[in-house]
């Protein structure tokens, strides 16, 4: 089946099964390998993009089902003139160890401070209740999210 | 992982969806949020030949009230109903423990309801409510009470040839309250125990209505009617919630597992319906 993904404001015409996960159609068919695929059984929040702006887990989701709709993955965060502030609190916070759950996490992130520009650490936690890192411990992640918004509110 | 191969119809229309079911009977599966039928088809613990996506459907998306009763369509998700202003007591209450964030994104209510997973939410609390669901089929709709919905695990009383295309839940007129109380281990666990509770107020201050329904502890959700029964006609009180509480207890058919030892399981439903009852008589005073 022949399919078209607007993959980080690129429009990607494809031709694949129904059953190519969309996880599989951004990594091989887009060669956007920032999104992980670490439980593939929808628990770990590793393979997060936002589908039309909304965080979901793209290893249970079909390819087929975002024919025509847009997807955002951790690539599409960078900016033309460097990184996101996401990106560049994630470092600055050390909220970072292996990088395995860092896309997710900075996806998910993403969405919320699009809704809720400064969020308690409990929203942060809350919102990323479904990623799960296992190196950093989640403190530095919710103050490098908590610092992205704070920093996007000043720019 | 991969799920088998299948066709793949990208329905448009009800009708269209339905006339796809029809045509492929058992072979066929509506997707909805996917996000139980996609983890089973990848672990191939179902394996459709064709799956008709209700996704691109126009207005399946809507939750409204209306005729004094909560209209949850097709595809609302379960984050939609964690956000709404019009969930109330027992759903509101429950919305934001199902699941995860990013899968109450897509995950729906109906898509849960028609899977009747027997550690699944929504069942339980439609059966405390009283809902009704709606389904579709080529010769017409009907509505099936979501007791006569809930044959058995994992075992709806759709035909072959029927969608859900929405959830109806009676708002009901005068005071009123629902809670729901969920043990789980961690964000994205299914239950170890959950409890749901509904009650409505008549004049007089005495329970009018009352439903309390199980979650995982029971091969299929269940609806506690001795507890009901004890609860209706009279006013709400420690004394009466606790027996109550005991009937729920006694009707759970808990199983030793990872997540703790049937007895201990039992006496958490004791707790929670407890506690459910007592949240729900306290929203119904208020309003
Ligand atoms: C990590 C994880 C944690 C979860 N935790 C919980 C939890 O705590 N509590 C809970 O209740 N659920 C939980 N779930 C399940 C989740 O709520 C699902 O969203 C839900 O069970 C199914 O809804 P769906 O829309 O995703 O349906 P799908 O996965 O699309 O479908 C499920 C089944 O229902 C059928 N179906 C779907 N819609 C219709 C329809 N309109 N008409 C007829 N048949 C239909 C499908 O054919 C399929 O057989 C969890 C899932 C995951 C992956
Ligand atoms: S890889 Fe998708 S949730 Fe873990
Ligand atoms: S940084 Fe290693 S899993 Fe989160």
């Amino acid at each position: 089946m022949q399919i078209t993904v607007t993959l980080n404001g690129s429009d990607q015409t494809h031709d694949v099964e129904p059953r190519t996960l969309l996880v599989d159609f951004i990594r091989t068919k887009g060669e956007l390998t920032g999104t992980h695929i670490g439980c593939d059984t929808t628990s770990c929040g590793a393979c997060t993009v936002l589908l039309d702006g909304t965080p979901v887990k793209s290893c249970t989701m079909l390819a087929v089902q975002a024919d025509g709709r847009a997807v955002t993955t951790v690539e599409g965060l960078k900016r033309a003139d460097g990184l996101h502030p996401l990106q560049a609190a994630f470092k600055q916070e050390h909220g970072l160890q292996c990088g395995f759950c860092t896309p997710g996490m900075m996806l998910v992130g993403a969405a919320l401070l699009e809704q809720n520009p400064a969020p308690t650490e409990d929203d942060v936690r809350w919102a990323i209740s479904g990623n799960i890192c296992r190196c950093t411990g989640y403190m530095n992640i919710v103050k490098a999210i908590r610092a992205a918004g704070a920093e996007m509110a000043t720019s | 992982m991969f799920p088998s191969s299948f066709d793949y119809v990208a329905a448009r229309s009800v009708e269209e969806a339905v006339a796809a079911k029809a045509g492929a009977g058992d072979d066929a599966r509506v997707l909805a949020g996917g996000q139980s039928l996609i983890p089973m088809m990848k672990m191939r613990l179902a394996a459709p030949a064709q799956l008709v996506d209700i996704n691109r459907v126009p207005g399946l998306d809507a939750l409204e009230r209306t005729n004094g009763q909560l209209r949850v369509g097709a595809l609302v998700r379960h984050a939609d109903i964690a956000r709404s202003d019009l969930a109330f007591g027992a759903i509101a209450s429950a919305a934001p423990w199902i699941s995860d964030p990013l899968v109450r994104n897509l995950g729906t209510l109906c898509g849960s309801v028609a899977h009747c997973d027997p550690e699944g939410d929504w069942n339980s609390v439609l059966l405390a409510t009283g809902a009704d669901v709606v389904a579709r089929g080529p010769s017409g709709e009907r509505t099936i009470p979501i007791t006569d919905f809930v044959v058995d695990f994992f075992t709806n009383a759709l035909r072959d040839d029927e969608m859900v295309t929405e959830v109806r839940i009676p708002v009901p007129n005068g005071r009123s309250g629902g809670s729901y109380q969920k043990l789980e281990r961690k964000v994205g666990d299914y239950a170890t125990v959950a409890v749901a509770a509904h009650l409505e107020l008549g004049g007089t201050g005495a329970i009018a209505r009352a439903g309390v329904a199980l979650t995982a502890v029971v091969p299929k959700n269940t609806k506690v009617t001795a507890a009901e029964n004890v609860l209706v006609g009279n006013h709400p009180s420690t004394e009466l919630f606790e027996e109550a509480a005991e009937l729920a207890a006694q009707a759970s058919e808990p199983r030793d597992d990872v997540r703790g030892s049937a007895e201990w399981k039992r006496n958490v439903v004791r707790v929670f319906t407890r506690r459910a009852l007592t949240a729900a008589a306290a929203q119904a005073q208020q309003g």
